[in-house]
């Protein structure tokens, strides 16, 4: 083959090293042992484990529910967020406005836990789901702002107006146009707002109590007693469900995609 | 008037979030980092932090870690962005790329002490090449490897894109005007990549600062970061105070990342 070159090797070795700990992860959940080494021959128990686990079932529920609901109030709230700055007219307003809304994005989950920490108790908010779900609301708005912030700065003016010029009133215009125009940016970041909920450990940690876990906090105190093979048939578990998303997230793009280059009318579905 | 209701309701829940979420609690913690464990007002735990040369060593072995965290990542993410530039099936590549990213970390981490382990995939490997077993969990190596490890996708993404927005003819001119490929890389692709670069250190760096699960699942508690000793006051020894001044250390150390690297380029993937 011509078209080979040996830098792809490069490239390759970078793809091995990123997926070697996640397969090594998911082989010795079918391991008949007891920790990760020495491979025992292929089972299923530690899957049956985990799926009569009802305190670990309960948490993934607990988890998912969590990721959907902060999600989609962030979502909710930061597309409006969206469209407040849109219509900031000053520069410098504006600006100052975009700056806060990455303070929570650039900064250390570390402090973001020990703040919202500090808030909680001086607000006397119980620790538990409510305030594990206000945390999650709030660091997921940024990234929601983000993603339908750049897709209402690619809306021309003309649209707008010219709806007007015909007659629609400002509701009108919010539902019939800009919210439609603006979807793709809302299903990106709603799924961005998913991920992180999904994804966070260190701001869960801070401010969830003794009476809720999430997935991740449980991770780690389990981690942390050394190893249980069912941590493993769950990571099994959660790579197929990650697998999904990337492949749900992927069609949003391509659907966003056809739907820019609208060349032959009929968007992929 | 009816446009200014629903002006309101627009700016309301979002100005509410402003308000509560991002600047009450910077507020609080700078507070909070004026007030001793009995809650008393006092400047105490900025001069213990001065004043103790642990607190000020540890900052230093942080910004140490974080730095070679950030210098491995980039080695390894620079060229592996610019050959995925290259690949045919770049978008399929990438997607590959931003996969791990959503394992959750603590599964990674715990990946990595199975391999690490006395008798894990590292050490067995070794055994099968003659070498006999060596300690890598709770090792220097080991945090700075498995840190390394989940943070290189968020490295390769800004990179990525920066390479993606690179005007080709720009690297065809200087090849045709008779430039080396070194020199054509160092003067060219370099300098127009850079805001990527940035951005990846950003999205590194200051999240290195704060692995604290990292530093106690996979450092056994040797390595101690800005963020361990947070962790450490307000949720084992309950000193918020001085835990609030480390983090006022800490969110100084980040505007001042954000200065050095420019803050134009949001992240590619989560916040970490």
């Amino acid at each position: 083959m011509k078209k080979w070159k040996w830098s792809n090797l490069y490239l390759i070795a970078v793809f091995i090293m990123l997926y070697v700990p996640i397969f090594y992860l998911i082989a010795y959940s079918f391991s008949k042992g007891d920790s990760m080494s020495n491979f025992h021959g292929f089972t299923w128990a530690h899957y049956q484990e985990l799926f009569a686990d009802t305190r670990m079932i309960q948490i993934v529920i607990d988890t998912l529910l969590l990721a959907l609901l902060s999600s989609l109030i962030a979502t909710i709230i930061g597309t409006l967020g969206a469209l407040a700055i849109q219509r900031t007219s000053r520069p410098v307003l504006k600006n100052t406005v975009l700056s806060l809304n990455n303070i929570l994005m650039v900064s250390p989950d570390v402090i973001i836990g020990a703040s919202f920490l500090i808030f909680f108790t001086a607000l006397h908010v119980p620790l538990g789901f409510m305030s594990v779900l206000m945390s999650h609301i709030a660091f997921s708005i940024p990234i929601v702002v983000l993603m339908v912030l750049p897709k209402l700065q690619e809306m021309r003016q003309s649209m707008l107006d010219a709806a007007r010029d015909l007659g629609s009133t400002t509701g009108q215009v919010l539902s019939r146009i800009i919210v439609p125009f603006i979807t793709p940016g809302i299903l990106s970041g709603f799924f961005m707002a998913f991920t992180y909920s999904l994804d966070d450990f260190a701001v869960t940690f801070f401010v969830t109590g003794n009476g809720f876990q999430t997935l991740a906090v449980e991770i780690y105190a389990r981690a942390r007693q050394g190893i249980s093979l069912e941590i493993n048939a769950l990571s099994g578990v959660m790579f197929i469900f990650a697998l999904l998303l990337v492949i749900g997230y992927y069609f949003i793009q391509q659907g966003a995609q056809s739907r820019k280059s609208r060349k032959k009318g009929g968007a992929l579905r | 008037m009816k446009k200014n209701t629903t002006n309101l309701a627009f700016y309301v829940p979002y100005g509410l979030w402003l308000g509560l979420f991002v600047i009450a609690p910077v507020l609080l913690i700078i507070y909070q980092s004026f007030f001793d464990i009995a809650g008393h007002f006092t400047l105490g735990n900025y001069a213990t932090y001065f004043e103790s040369g642990t607190y000020i060593l540890m900052t230093l072995n942080s910004v140490v870690y974080a730095f070679i965290i950030t210098a491995l990542t980039l080695l390894i993410s620079y060229p592996a962005a610019y050959l995925l530039h290259y690949t045919k099936h770049k978008q399929l590549w990438l997607l590959l790329i931003i996969l791990p990213t959503w394992i959750n970390l603590l599964l990674k981490a715990y990946a990595f002490i199975g391999i690490f382990s006395q008798d894990g995939g590292i050490n067995s490997f070794l055994g099968m090449m003659g070498i006999g077993p060596k300690q890598f969990l709770f090792t220097d190596f080991s945090f700075i490897f498995v840190a390394s490890y989940i943070e290189i996708p968020f490295m390769i993404l800004p990179i990525f894109n920066a390479i993606e927005e690179l005007n080709e003819g720009f690297v065809n001119a200087s090849r045709d005007l008779g430039a080396k490929s070194w020199q054509t890389f160092t003067k060219v692709i370099l300098p127009l990549t850079m805001s990527g670069v940035k951005a990846g250190v950003q999205a590194v760096f200051i999240p290195s600062l704060s692995l604290f699960m990292l530093t106690r699942l996979i450092g056994g508690n040797r390595v101690i970061t800005l963020g361990t000793a947070i962790e450490e006051h307000f949720l084992v020894t309950m000193n918020w105070g001085m835990g609030s001044t480390i983090g006022v250390v800490l969110i100084l150390a980040m505007f001042l990342i954000m200065f050095l690297t420019g803050e134009r380029k949001r992240k590619g993937g989560r916040a970490s």
